[in-house]
């Protein structure tokens, strides 16, 4: 963290420490004065449309608050970072207490997750205290996406029905998790223009046998073996080294309506999967990578 | 409205007007707070609508009810207020009345952009440049017809509620004035000055001081007048309200941090937030001792004044909120409590139990007032007696609920399975949170009902005020 100039710390310690110190005096001085020591009835003497004003001493007890919460804030203030640059006697600090808990958490459960990443990921789908670990992890970090059963959402694939973009076996699986994943379909409406796009989004609408447009389909396979070919593949099976979708499957992440496969040769599609390993750790990545793959191979 | 009732010293007409209005604002704000509380249950409710999202939705609430029911009561009590308390008429008659149209343009110019869309995205300061400008304008105005009234005091003293007044125009001015600061890029576009976590901080500054001067020393000026006032006995102790005024004003404007708690915010911030937080506890309740105490003697009233029973319980919600705010700031307990409904119902104690408890029974106490009749003497007081007890009742399901909530989501975030996992989802906590929200939008609607009742009563009150106005007129000329 930036230390600040010697000016600004030193006007922070002014202006709070005059704050607090301030009201203190102030509320000394006004009990000081004070002309009466119980209840009383005498008035101030003024008068504003009949309104007036009692003497009535400070409370005791609303005294004793004020001064209490005054000692307990200069307490504070010499304990912990508050005043400037001086970080406080105890040394504490955010940032100290996050890394304290984490190394502790990190020493209780570490040997049990660096345990679990001895063993082979399909190994691992057969333990059930894994899996229910892999189960809330997955649940707190991917369900936000994948849903809390995997099964996925506009734009964030099932992982339940062993359709894969990036490979479903143990490696791929890892490989997806640890380092994330960044589709790249690319934009085709400057270079296909809305007749090819219109042709194309037709053939592909064939492949799953959904009801489309045998003459315009046949124009757009002539498009598809230039233009796409190259990662959907002649059979149109995709390619898990690009994440390049099977479209002859009928399973759809941006929709499989006309109007969707149109937009997506339109404008392209660039999902994104985060890389995790610096979030989760390899040895948790390991196990949640486990429970992915229980899912499609139980 | 005509100009009979008119006062022959004081300018009661922006008076009245502002009264009607806090009247009006009140119910469309709280409508639509009743309205997006049911979004939380039933998330399907109008969410193919863009302009009616929850998103554009909730900052309308908060502007509508802070801003345009807060305000329009702040505006209404404080012309009247330091009217009566220096025997002076209000400065400007022209300014009187451009506060009151400005300030319905903007509260409109809300509800018009934010349901387009249109936001600087600062919680409570979401409007746009150009209106930004416009509140200035309206603030300056505002600030010289009061000071300039003051100025014209038949007295030596200054009355403790017209000092309440005085901090709350000046601040919000400076918070304003700081918190806006922005680069224009297009005609309702623009990007603040601030970057990073001092625009966080500076939006915090702004925030929970609008908390502290808008919704509390303007409303303790409110109080400082209206209790003694309709309770017919001195305020209890000017040297309390001596101590705690200075205290309260020199040591709010430094509270902000406590909403950033174990953030990207320096540590000495938030350990300087925290702390003054925890001083504000005494100064924060001098006022209410200073409330309270004043009915010392009076306590019978109780029992047959209900415009006085709004006063008094909204001085222990304002106690009560003020307890919790000192609490929820310390960093453990914050460290619960932070992100959840424990937040939403602590505003909650303090915006209904407090400031709206106490505009209500202010609006009760002056309505009848600045019509001509005496003061307190609405057009039926059983049904401010009905009104308070739906009040009281509609703000306990409030708070009640979202404490429930806020602990429990508190902590299910934070359970953890002996493995070192969380023991729940976040979706877990949602789930469990929806009986909670459904028995909240039943405590706002029956806040609500009372609102619609309070709006009948002061219809009645006019009309009983213009019959006898015209039965005055018929007198008069008939004796002539």
């Amino acid at each position: 963290m930036n230390e600040l100039t010697s000016f600004w710390s030193g006007w922070i310690i002014v202006i709070s420490l005059g704050s607090i110190l301030g009201s203190f005096v102030l509320l000394s001085i006004v009990r000081k004065g004070q002309r009466f020591n119980s209840e009383t009835t005498q008035t101030v003497g003024h008068e504003f449309d009949g309104i007036e004003e009692y003497d009535n001493p400070l409370p005791r007890w609303w005294y004793w608050m004020f001064v209490l919460t005054v000692i307990f804030a200069l307490g504070y203030l010499t304990l912990y970072p508050g005043l400037g640059n001086f970080k406080g006697v105890l040394g504490w600090s955010q940032e100290s207490a996050y890394d304290r808990e984490v190394a502790k958490a990190e020493a209780e459960f570490g040997p049990m997750f660096a345990q679990f990443s001895q063993t082979p990921i399909e190994e691992l789908a057969q333990n059930d205290q894994a899996m229910r670990i892999g189960q809330r992890l997955f649940a707190n970090n991917c369900a936000q996406c994948h849903g809390s059963a995997a099964t996925g959402s506009y734009g964030f694939p099932n992982l339940t029905d062993n359709d894969w973009l990036y490979g479903g076996d143990a490696a791929a699986i890892s490989q997806t998790i640890l380092n994330g994943r960044i589709a790249a379909m690319p934009a085709w409406g400057a270079i296909l223009g809305e007749d090819g796009i219109h042709n194309v989004s037709q053939y592909v609408l064939s492949l799953s046998g959904r009801e489309s447009d045998a003459q315009a389909a046949q124009q757009g396979q002539q498009l598809y073996n230039t233009n796409c070919i190259a990662c959907h593949g002649a059979e149109a099976k995709g390619n898990h080294l690009f994440g390049a979708p099977n479209l002859t499957d009928n399973i759809w992440l941006y929709g499989g309506s006309e109007q969707q496969i149109m937009q997506t040769i339109r404008n392209g599609r660039n999902g994104q999967m985060p890389a995790w390993e610096g979030i989760l750790g390899k040895d948790k990545a390991h196990v949640v990578a486990g429970y992915v793959y229980s899912l499609s191979n139980q | 409205m005509s100009t009979a009732f008119d006062h022959p010293t004081y300018n009661y007409r922006v008076v009245r007007a502002f009264t009607i209005m806090t009247v009006v604002w009140g119910v469309v704000g709280m409508a639509i707070g009743v309205l997006i509380a049911s979004q939380l249950v039933w998330p399907d409710l109008l969410a193919n609508i863009p302009y009616l999202h929850f998103g554009r939705l909730r900052p309308l609430h908060t502007n509508a009810v802070i801003f345009g029911f807060g305000g329009s009561a702040l505006f209404a009590t404080s012309y009247y207020v330091v009217q009566r308390t220096t025997q002076a008429r209000l400065f400007s008659d022209v300014l009187s009345g451009f506060t009151f149209w400005g300030w319905q343009i903007i509260i409109v110019a809300a509800a018009i952009t934010l349901p387009l869309g249109y936001t600087q995205t600062k919680e409570y300061a979401e409007l746009e440049w150009p209106i930004d400008i416009l509140i200035t304008l309206v603030w300056v105005a505002y600030a010289i017809n009061f000071f300039g009234t003051v100025a014209k005091r038949k007295m030596k003293h200054i009355y403790v509620a017209n000092w309440f007044y005085g901090a709350f125009i000046i601040t919000v001015a400076v918070l304003h004035l700081g918190n806006s600061a922005v680069v224009p890029v297009s005609a309702m576009k623009s990007y603040s000055v601030y970057s990073g976590a001092a625009d966080a901080m500076v939006q915090w500054w702004y925030g929970h001081n609008a908390v502290g001067f808008f919704l509390t020393a303007g409303f303790l000026g409110m109080m400082y007048y209206f209790v003694p006032k309709q309770a017919g006995r001195p305020v209890f102790s000017y040297r309390l309200s001596i101590v705690h005024f200075w205290a309260l004003i020199s040591l709010y404007i430094w509270a902000g941090p406590h909403h950033l708690h174990y953030t990207a915010l320096p540590n000495w911030t938030q350990s300087l937030g925290m702390v003054m937080s925890l001083i504000l506890l005494a100064p924060s309740w001098g006022g209410m001792i200073n409330g309270v105490m004043t009915l010392s003697g009076a306590w019978h009233k109780l029992r047959h004044d209900p415009i006085l029973r709004f006063l008094v319980v909204s001085l222990s919600f304002y106690g009560m909120s003020t307890f919790e705010g000192p609490m929820m700031s310390i960093k453990t307990v914050n460290a619960l409590s932070h992100y959840t409904d424990w937040t939403v119902g602590h505003v909650h104690a303090g915006a209904l139990g407090w400031v709206a408890m106490v505009s209500i029974g202010s609006v009760y106490h002056l309505l009848p007032a600045v019509l001509g009749m005496k003061p307190g003497q609405m057009y039926s007081s059983r049904l401010i007696n009905v009104h308070f007890w739906l009040a009281t009742i509609g703000t306990v399901l409030y708070i009640a609920s979202m404490w429930v909530n806020g602990i429990m989501q508190g902590l299910m975030w934070r359970a953890f399975n002996n493995d070192g996992s969380l023991t729940y989802s976040f979706v877990e906590a949602v789930d469990a949170s929806y009986p909670g929200w459904f028995v909240r939008v039943l405590g706002g609607a029956i806040f609500l009902l009372g609102m619609l009742l309070m709006s009948y009563n002061a219809w009645m009150t006019v009309r009983q005020a213009k019959g006898n106005e015209a039965a005055n007129f018929q007198a008069d000329t008939q004796a002539a």
